[in-house]
């Protein structure tokens, strides 16, 4: 179980986050809320990318508060980026192969290569020697992102907008993804989203709105007041993809 | 004569041979010629007024190969060799040289190699050469590998040269003339730590119509190293010149890159680039995220980037 308790996060003495509380116990959390309202932010706190200017971080009852990105990812933290990074000469079985823990220079079987990338609708004999470089589309790169998080098998994953610059018929593939990691996961996925059918798969909903939590609760609950959109809404979020 | 286990490890280094190799070859140890062996389609010769040897192609040879390692196990020892390739017309062969150091010594051990490369019309060539230095006395290792490429009509060359470890002391100069329609790439590797210096010299002389080149090069300087990478390209006719380098920069190493390109003939496109910066604090970061360390997480990237 994950615990933000009266997490801050302060940065060039902006407060980007505010005294968020929360627990995921669910086995799928999604969160949600408007562009900049710090859900990114969520994510690297939970990583470990960022450090809370106050208040504490639990995984499982264990402080993780000061621990680094490298401790928590061994504690069994996934964490797939909004903005995925390139690697120039990096190969995709490479990647695969370190998220797998091969540390060592021994990679992966390309079997099980093969079986993460075509989970994420990707032609494995095509990309498993990839560079990971500028020539691979927002959207590709999207996807290994996610097989990497497969290979890691982590209690805890999150996924930043997965959806964004993944087309239509992907999307769909993408959702299915998301529908068997649930059904297999021993731990917990928090995805952060707009898309309604994502939102729609999830046990629970955090809604965040400038820097602090608007809203949280089942999705039965928190769902049809989003979908009601702003007007009389007791807490705003938008709907529009990230750009 | 057997070879001793640094003299095996050396050749494993820079040729990728675990043994003296099979068809033409020639090796050079400790100053002298060691063995040397022809081949049907392949001759070599002994010079008789200079150190060095005189590689003969036939013309029409087809996937045959050529190994010319040099190694210097003994403290000590400074030589300058000339090695002539004559590759015939049609011919198509993979030549692997490369200098292993072994310095376990307090003076200095120097090769310089001076190789010079005629391709006749439709000749190709893969030339490969690694350059490895090894020991811990307190002797430098220096190698000035000097490389001339003169290619005639539709040849075509690939160049890989990599030195990654251990060696003090480089400057490197290539020199090359093509003619119409002939190509030449070249990849060159570098990887310079503690107090090392290696500058590299392209210089390509576009001079037929059709004629064409890549050098590309990466780099990755470390600890309080140096380099300095010069390339010119020459765009003398139509002709096509791309010249590249990317170079990653690390503690409290310098690295200059200084590309030129100049043009003689208003159908010449010639093109450099160049960048230098450290390792991306997000690529870390992603390869900390899958726990690695921040130290394994930087040799993975240097590797893979210098793969
Ligand atoms: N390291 C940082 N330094 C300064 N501002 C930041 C930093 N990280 C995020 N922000 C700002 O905090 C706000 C929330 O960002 P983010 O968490 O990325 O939002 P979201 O993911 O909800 O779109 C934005 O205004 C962003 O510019
Ligand atoms: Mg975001």
């Amino acid at each position: 179980m994950l615990e933000f308790q009266n997490v801050s996060f302060t940065a060039d003495s902006a407060d980007i986050l505010r005294n968020v509380s929360f627990t995921v116990s669910e086995r799928f959390v999604a969160v949600t809320g408007p562009n900049g309202s710090g859900k990114s932010t969520i994510a690297k706190l939970i990583a470990g990318i960022y450090t809370p200017t106050s208040g504490k971080i639990l995984l499982d009852g264990v402080d993780i508060t000061d621990l680094s990105i490298t401790e928590r990812a061994r504690m069994g933290i996934s964490f797939a980026f909004q903005q995925p990074v390139r690697f120039k000469g990096l190969t995709v079985k490479d990647l695969i192969s370190l998220a797998a823990g091969k540390v060592d220079g021994k990679k992966i079987s390309a079997a099980d290569a093969c079986a993460y990338l075509s989970e994420v609708g990707l032609c494995a004999r095509e990309y498993i020697d990839r560079e990971v470089n500028a020539s691979l589309s927002g959207g590709e790169l999207k996807r290994i992102e996610i097989a990497m998080t497969m290979a890691r098998g982590s209690q805890l994953t999150v996924f930043d907008e997965p959806e964004a610059g993944i087309d239509l018929w992907s999307f769909n593939n993408l959702i299915d993804v998301f529908r068997k990691m649930y059904d297999k996961t021993k731990g917990s996925i928090i995805i952060i989203s707009h898309q309604e059918r994502i939102l729609d798969i999830a046990d629970k909903i955090i809604v965040v709105s400038g820097g602090e939590i608007a809203a949280m609760g089942e999705k039965n609950e928190i769902l049809p007041e989003l979908l009601k959109g702003s007007g009389g809404c007791r807490f705003t979020a938008s709907r529009k993809e990230d750009c | 004569m057997a070879l001793d286990p640094i003299q095996l490890e050396l050749l494993q280094q820079v040729a990728g041979l675990h043994e003296v190799p099979q068809g033409a070859y020639s090796l050079r140890i400790n100053g002298a010629l060691h063995g040397k062996n022809s081949s049907e389609n392949i001759t070599i010769e002994k010079k008789t007024d200079k150190p060095g040897i005189d590689i003969y192609i036939k013309a029409g040879t087809k996937k045959e190969s050529v190994h010319i390692p040099v190694i210097l196990s003994q403290a000590g020892i400074s030589e300058l060799v000339y090695n002539d390739f004559h590759i015939g017309e049609g011919a198509d062969v993979t030549i692997v040289a490369g200098c292993g150091i072994h310095n376990g010594g307090s003076e200095k051990s120097e090769h310089s190699g001076i190789h010079a490369f005629y391709l006749a019309k439709g000749a190709r060539v893969k030339y490969i050469e690694k350059h490895y230095g090894s020991g811990d006395g307190s002797g430098e290792r220096v190698m000035n590998p000097t490389t001339e490429v003169y290619m005639d009509e539709d040849s075509y060359m690939e160049m890989e040269t990599a030195q990654i470890k251990g060696v003090d002391s480089t400057d490197r100069v290539t020199k090359a003339e093509l003619a119409a329609h002939a190509t030449l790439v070249i990849h060159e590797k570098l990887m310079t730590h503690g107090k090392q210096f290696a500058k590299t010299t392209f210089e390509v002389s576009l001079n037929g119509k059709g004629s064409g080149t890549h050098v590309v090069s990466r780099a990755v300087a470390k600890d309080d190293s140096r380099q300095v990478f010069l390339s010119k390209i020459h765009g003398n006719n139509r002709c096509s010149g791309h010249t590249e380098c990317d170079a990653i920069l690390m503690d409290n190493a310098v690295i200059s890159a200084i590309p030129e390109i100049s043009a003689s003939h208003v159908d010449a496109a010639l093109i450099h680039e160049a960048a230098i910066g450290k390792i991306a604090g997000e690529q870390l970061m992603k390869l900390m995220t899958l726990g690695l360390t921040e130290q394994e997480a930087e040799e993975q990237i240097i590797n893979g980037f210098l793969k």
